[in-house]
């Protein structure tokens, strides 16, 4: 086992009743890395997201986080230090931008139910220091306008920041992200390339990056995992994955 | 254009921004609400002030509903089997432990939301429809034992004992202008209680098993634990209304309601009041109980002038009243009163630049 591995995925298959999700997939992820997951519509990334996440249990195969935790079917992977985006944007639609980042704070927090209820002292007190932790958040992805917005409101590419804020806010060392680009135009994808690459380089957080836009992910990120029809069928760097032939046969096939 | 604020209004810090009570006019509202219930029993007469001390303790019932339906997402239809819990628990504690009505109240309290923990456990492992029915269990358990159990002490079939007024100083409870302020103060604690719970931990875990149980847990909230304590809030408050009801009625038991029909108005004083506001509660409740008030004057009147009918004048227009009520809120304004005052008060702030 490489010491550098945060994450380690052995031999993961999943199916559901007959049909074969994910069959045998092996890769690693390394500490401090931005390893991408491509492959065709229906390939299997967010299933692997799924398995990473411990909501989806898979038949076979093991899910090691830094060495030591098993993640498979974990239910506790928030404390582990593992946060996710969702494909189709999973944020509190009710609550505040603002609101929605503090409910990521929920894990860092002290305060009891009793304590909440009378909200002297030292609940207090934990508000706002964890306020300002999150303000700073909202300052790095530039929301302050939208902070006391409900998010139900927000137009689309406002709403996915606002859900990469909330996963931030729970200081992950491990941020999946499910397609953090799908649907938004070019100018937004940038700001979110950037957001991405700072959370990457300033925060040091390790990322696991599902995405569709292949030009972008061959700019941004360190190794490509590529899936098809639940197989691995290519693991390397950009430039690897970019010739290799499995790899344009199955976006090719796609395309016809 | 909820973050609309008056040119000029910035905050220095943020448990500045995080107060409640932020502009003049607040303090002036509040001030004059407040000056207004307390003083109601020197203008009002017996009349309004027995509504008002209704409304009272109903809304307390509803706060408590409103915490778990309303912010926690998770519907109950037994909130006033849990009020009927609370009214025994205060009246037998005084009558038979020989506690003041002040110490029992929070005891009755602790003894509501305890049956309250029982039930949750059994029902809240069932989602949505099932759960509904799940807790239909609490409301046909919990009267019928108060019937058919410890008959000595819970009345057995008569379902009704009474219960003794409260006794401070020298102070006669039996007046509803004195007990109101038993009521309103009460009112008071918990309304403070919904505005912290709603803006801490605690309420942003609850609204995020409503908005997307998934995505809380993966954040670490665990929905279960979070599931049964909105559970035990909403019985404890239940517990507490029905200890209020039962000494300001003096008699507690099935005769004096606490059935599924109640449990339900509860519910559609919350959707017409608006779920997981904490306006809501007041709104609807004072609403329906007006509603209310209003058909029953109505049904006299013309009972009085069609006398052969009087017997189906006087009960039915309640129900239809509270049916279509419910109805047309349901189509129109789904999000309740509070939502339309939030929407009057969004445009009084852009004024004059509104339409
Ligand atoms: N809960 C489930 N039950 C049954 N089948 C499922 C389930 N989840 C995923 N699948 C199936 O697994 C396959 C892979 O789905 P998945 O969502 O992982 O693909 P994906 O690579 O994320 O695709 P896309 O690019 O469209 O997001 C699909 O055929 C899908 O229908
Ligand atoms: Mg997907």
């Amino acid at each position: 086992m490489n010491p550098k591995d945060i994450l380690k995925v052995e031999g993961v298959s999943l199916s559901f009743g007959g049909t074969t999700v994910l069959d045998r997939v092996d890769f690693d992820v390394q500490t401090g890395e931005i390893r991408a997951i491509i492959g065709p519509n229906g390939a299997g990334k967010t299933s692997m997201l799924n398995c990473i996440s411990g909501f989806y249990r898979p038949q076979q195969g093991r899910l090691l986080f830094e060495g030591e935790h098993d993640l498979t079917g974990a239910k506790r992977v928030a404390q582990l230090g593992i946060a996710r985006t969702f494909q189709n944007i999973g944020l509190y639609t009710y609550l505040s931008a603002l609101d929605n980042l503090m409910a990521a704070r929920h894990i860092h927090m002290r305060q009891n139910m009793v304590a909440s209820a009378l909200y002297w002292g030292f609940a207090r007190k934990e508000e706002a220091r964890h306020r300002a932790v999150v303000e700073e958040l909202i300052d790095f992805l530039e929301i302050q306008h939208i902070r006391k917005m409900m998010v139900g409101a927000l137009p689309y590419g406002l709403r996915k920041r606002v859900e990469l804020g909330r996963a931030l806010a729970l200081e992950p060392k491990l941020l999946l992200l499910d397609e953090p680009m799908a649907g938004m135009n070019t100018e937004e994808k940038e700001d979110m390339a950037r957001f991405i690459l700072d959370i990457h380089i300033r925060r040091g957080v390790t990322i696991i990056l599902v995405e569709h836009d292949m030009t972008l992910v061959m700019d941004i990120a360190d190794r490509i995992v590529v899936l098809d029809f639940g197989t691995k069928i290519a693991d390397g760097r950009p430039e690897e994955i970019g010739r290799d032939p499995e790899v344009i046969r199955a976006y090719l096939g796609q395309a016809s | 254009m909820a973050m609309l604020r008056p040119a000029g209004d910035f905050d220095r810090s943020y448990e500045q921004d995080m107060a409640l009570l932020r502009q003049p006019w607040h303090y002036w509202l509040l001030g004059i609400g407040l000056l207004a219930a307390f003083t109601l029993p020197l203008w009002g007469d017996a009349y309004l002030v027995a509504t008002a001390n209704q409304i009272a303790y109903t809304v307390i019932a509803v706060q408590g509903l409103n915490i778990l339906t309303g912010y926690t997402g998770q519907i109950s239809l037994s909130q006033a089997a849990f009020m009927l819990v609370g009214g025994y628990a205060s009246a037998l504690l005084v009558i038979h432990a020989g506690l003041s009505f002040f110490i029992a109240l929070p005891l009755a309290a602790l003894a509501a939301g305890a049956i309250g923990l029982i039930f949750g456990l059994a029902s809240l492992r069932v989602k949505g429809f099932y759960l509904a029915f799940a807790t239909l269990a609490a409301q046909f358990i919990i009267p019928w034992l108060s019937r058919h159990t410890f008959k000595e002490y819970l009345g057995g079939t008569n379902g009704a004992i009474e219960v003794p007024l409260p006794q401070l100083g020298g102070v006669n409870f039996g007046e509803v202008s004195n007990y109101f302020y038993i009521s309103l103060f009460v009112l008071l604690i918990t309304t403070i209680l919904m505005f912290n719970i709603s803006r801490t931990r605690l309420g942003r875990a609850f609204v995020s098993v409503r908005d997307n149980d998934l995505a809380a847990e993966l954040l670490g909230v665990n929905l279960f634990t979070y599931k049964l304590r909105a559970f035990f809030i909403a019985a404890m408050l239940a517990g507490v209304a029905g200890a209020i009801k039962a000494h300001s009625q003096r008699g507690v038991g099935t005769e004096f309601g606490y059935s599924l029909n109640e449990s339900i108005i509860f519910l559609g004083m919350l959707v017409i009041g608006g779920l997981g506001t904490n306006l809501g509660p007041f709104l609807g409740v004072a609403f329906i109980i007006l509603m209310e008030d209003f058909s029953d004057l109505l049904g006299g009147v013309l009972a009085a002038a069609f006398p052969e009918l009087a017997d189906q004048l006087l009960t039915s227009f309640r129900p239809i009243f509270f049916g279509v009520a419910l109805m047309l809120f349901l189509i129109y304004e789904p999000r309740g009163l509070a939502h339309r005052w939030q929407l009057v008060r969004a445009g009084w702030r852009l004024r004059p630049f509104a339409r």
